[in-house]
């Protein structure tokens, strides 16, 4: 099974607040492989909004994601496109 | 909820403790619970986990009920706020969470859950951002729905920091919270559910206050801190009242005090009717915050010691030594009253924290009270121990609840039985003719009276209980609330043949049920012969100049008549008018301020 892991930084504006996390945790909801994100010691569940929002991930901060299972390619790809897009 | 009422607005509920009281809402289901260190075993992971998760699928019930309801009555954007509840609870990395922590850490499910949720609540809060604020908000929301399930009967707030005069406002109030209540400055309770016979309102009538209960969405329209009047009179809740709705309710308080001040001169004369017919007043009795009314209003006694209290609210059992030193106090302070201790009555619609009894399809009729002692004989017989050791030290009395006929007699008898032998073994000093005697409260207890009586030294009639079981009215329904009749012809009977047959033995029977204190229907019981009236102390001077203000002969002639009527509003009816007829004084609309 895949794995994919990279270090990506959040370009977009709000940072992975408010209404980026939510969407940020639908994305990763609509994939069946794993994803976690981590940000320095925290380390959290993607899927989980409680989890995301935890991180308090600002623009411009750097996150490690790992994305884990069958679909992890694709998965791997439409979060980071959704995390770099600059809106 | 709800959107905040702004204006003055009316509800009605049942008036179930009486008085007015004005004063700041306080909405005890927004308060924190204290929750217990639970050390768990290994065994018992798995129970804690399941525990979980159910009470996270009965959250999610619940808050998916509550949605439906607002969208239907206020519409869909005031429902939306619950979807964010529902996010959270199907939350992936909470849900884990707490059950990683249940299997690692071994601490009870609602210990687990509280910590994980604070943690939440406490990274939220930092961080600067209003949509995340809001989050921290439904968390905390959510975690308090969850609790209430994880906990069950057992839960009680943490009220520690609550000073000023309030209002409480809540769903239900459970029988830990009201403990926790008795040292605290409350004016008044105002609840979704429950009738006049539920456990709010004996706690509010035992502590003098007002409540009006089953007002079913009291909690969605009362907001914390609004200013409400509540009149337990007429079962009335104003909510942010207008400044002459204020001054009109500030007038009758007046009223309500000066009428009190009217029993001044009744408080040192015994209930003696007119012609010299005595009945002995007993006070209802459950801990020691209330000695102070006991002896306030003069109780000749204490008719009803409820041990419920002793058992509740903790996660271990209450120990011989801890009950004989509280049944000794109230002995002395008593004596030489006599005191009537109540063996354990748990079971129906109160439950033991430290043990978790199945759940039953009909409490009420099952494993409930004495039956319940006789399944688990080493409660009680610690229970007997402590009551026995008490009974040197006053004039101390026992009786046993819910007994259905003579087998259940015999085999409570013979538990006290082996154990006086053991403690005559051991030296211990008791008082070998401590009088036992038999709650009258199931129907086939009335029936077999003549053959209970043989073997028991008192009765005493639980009025509330004999109600709900002879016409098959569940007393913590509010929808039944209007089946349930204490004066109903099926009730008056099973009293009068229970009374006949006391009294054919040579033995006392008392009422220790909400009829004593009522002073219309007390003129019935007194004419059909009782000799003790046993209810919350501040009830007393009013039944006290009911009795001082007629005739015992009278009473004996109105109970014949109103025993041959057919429906408890007509037994209620014909009552009334008669006994304002007799005695304007006693019993007109004044009488029934308090």
């Amino acid at each position: 099974m895949p794995r994919i892991e990279k270090t990506i930084i959040v370009k977009c504006r709000q940072g992975l607040h408010a209404r980026p996390a939510a969407m940020f945790v639908q994305i990763a909801n609509k994939y069946a492989s794993a994803v976690t994100v981590r940000k320095g010691a925290e380390e959290v569940n993607g899927k989980s909004i409680m989890g995301i929002l935890m991180l308090g991930a600002d623009h411009g901060c750097e996150l490690f994601m790992i994305t884990d299972g069958d679909d992890a390619v694709q998965m791997f790809a439409e979060l980071e496109a959704y995390l770099v897009k600059e809106d | 909820m709800l959107k905040k009422i702004r204006s003055e607005t009316v509800l009605k509920g049942i008036p179930a403790a009486p008085g007015v009281a004005i004063g700041p809402a306080f909405l005890m289901d927004q308060q924190d619970y204290i929750v217990p260190e639970r050390v768990i075993s290994d065994e018992e992971i798995p129970v804690e986990v399941a525990r979980f998760e159910e009470a996270v699928h009965h959250t999610k019930t619940e808050i998916q009920s509550i949605k439906e309801k607002i969208a239907a009555q206020v519409g869909s954007m005031d429902a939306q706020i619950f979807d964010a509840h529902l996010l959270v609870l199907e939350d992936c990395m909470l849900i884990d969470e707490v059950k990683k922590h249940i299997r690692s850490d071994k601490y009870g499910a609602e210990c687990v859950f509280t910590r994980v949720i604070k943690r939440y609540v406490e990274v939220f809060e930092k961080i600067q951002d209003d949509y995340i604020k809001e989050r921290s908000t439904d968390v905390e929301d959510v975690g308090r729905r969850v609790l209430k399930h994880l906990m069950g009967e057992s839960r009680s707030h943490d009220f520690e920091h609550l000073g000023s005069e309030l209002v409480i406002v809540a769903h239900d109030i459970s029988p830990s919270d009201a403990v926790t209540m008795y040292n605290k400055k409350i004016l008044g309770f105002v609840t979704d559910v429950g009738g006049r016979t539920a456990h709010t309102a004996i706690i509010a009538k035992s502590l003098g206050v007002p409540a009006v209960l089953g007002l079913k969405d009291a909690t969605l329209r009362i907001s914390n801190q609004d200013e409400i009047i509540i009149d337990g009179r007429k079962g009335v809740v104003i909510i942010n009242p207008t400044e002459e709705t204020v001054e009109l309710y500030r007038r009758e308080k007046e009223k309500i005090i000066q009428y009190e001040g009217s029993f001044a001169n009744i408080q040192d004369v015994p209930a003696e009717t007119l012609d010299g017919h005595r009945a002995l007043l007993m006070a209802n009795f459950e801990m020691d915050g209330e000695i102070p009314a006991v002896k306030k209003y003069r109780a000749e006694g204490i008719g009803l010691y409820r041990t419920e209290f002793f058992y509740m609210n903790r996660l271990d059992l209450p120990t011989e030594e801890e009950q004989f030193k509280a049944y000794r106090k109230i002995a002395e302070e008593m004596a030489p009253h006599p005191v009537i201790i109540r063996t354990l009555d748990l079971g129906g619609d109160k439950f033991l924290s430290s043990i978790h009894l199945p759940k039953e399809m009909a409490p009420f009729l099952g494993s409930r009270a004495i039956r319940l002692c006789l399944e688990e004989q080493e409660i009680f017989r610690t229970q007997l121990r402590a009551i026995l050791r008490a009974s040197v030290y006053g004039n101390v009395s026992m009786m046993y609840p819910m007994i259905a006929g003579p087998g259940e007699l015999r085999a409570a008898n013979g538990v006290l039985k082996g154990v006086k032998q053991r403690l005559r073994e051991k030296g211990v000093s008791f008082n070998e003719n401590m009088p036992v005697g038999v709650m009258i409260e199931v129907p086939a207890a009335a029936m077999t009276a003549d053959l209970l009586a043989k073997e028991c030294n008192f009765f005493s009639i639980g009025t509330n209980d004999l109600i709900q079981y002879t016409l098959a009215v569940d007393r913590t329904n509010e929808k039944m609330a209007q089946f349930y009749e204490p004066g109903h012809p099926a009730v008056l009977r099973l009293i009068r043949r229970t009374i006949s047959a006391a009294h054919d033995a040579n033995i006392k029977v008392g009422v220790c049920g909400e009829m004593a204190g009522d002073p219309v229907l007390s003129v019935v019981l007194l004419g059909l012969g009782l000799d003790s009236f046993s209810m919350s102390p501040s009830t007393i001077p009013v039944i006290k100049r009911a009795m001082r203000s007629i005739k015992f002969s009278d009473a004996q002639e109105l109970a014949r008549q109103a025993l041959r009527l057919s429906t408890g509003q007509e037994v209620e009816e014909f009552m009334t008018a008669e006994l304002t007829r007799l005695a304007p004084d006693a019993f007109n609309q004044e009488g029934q301020l308090k």
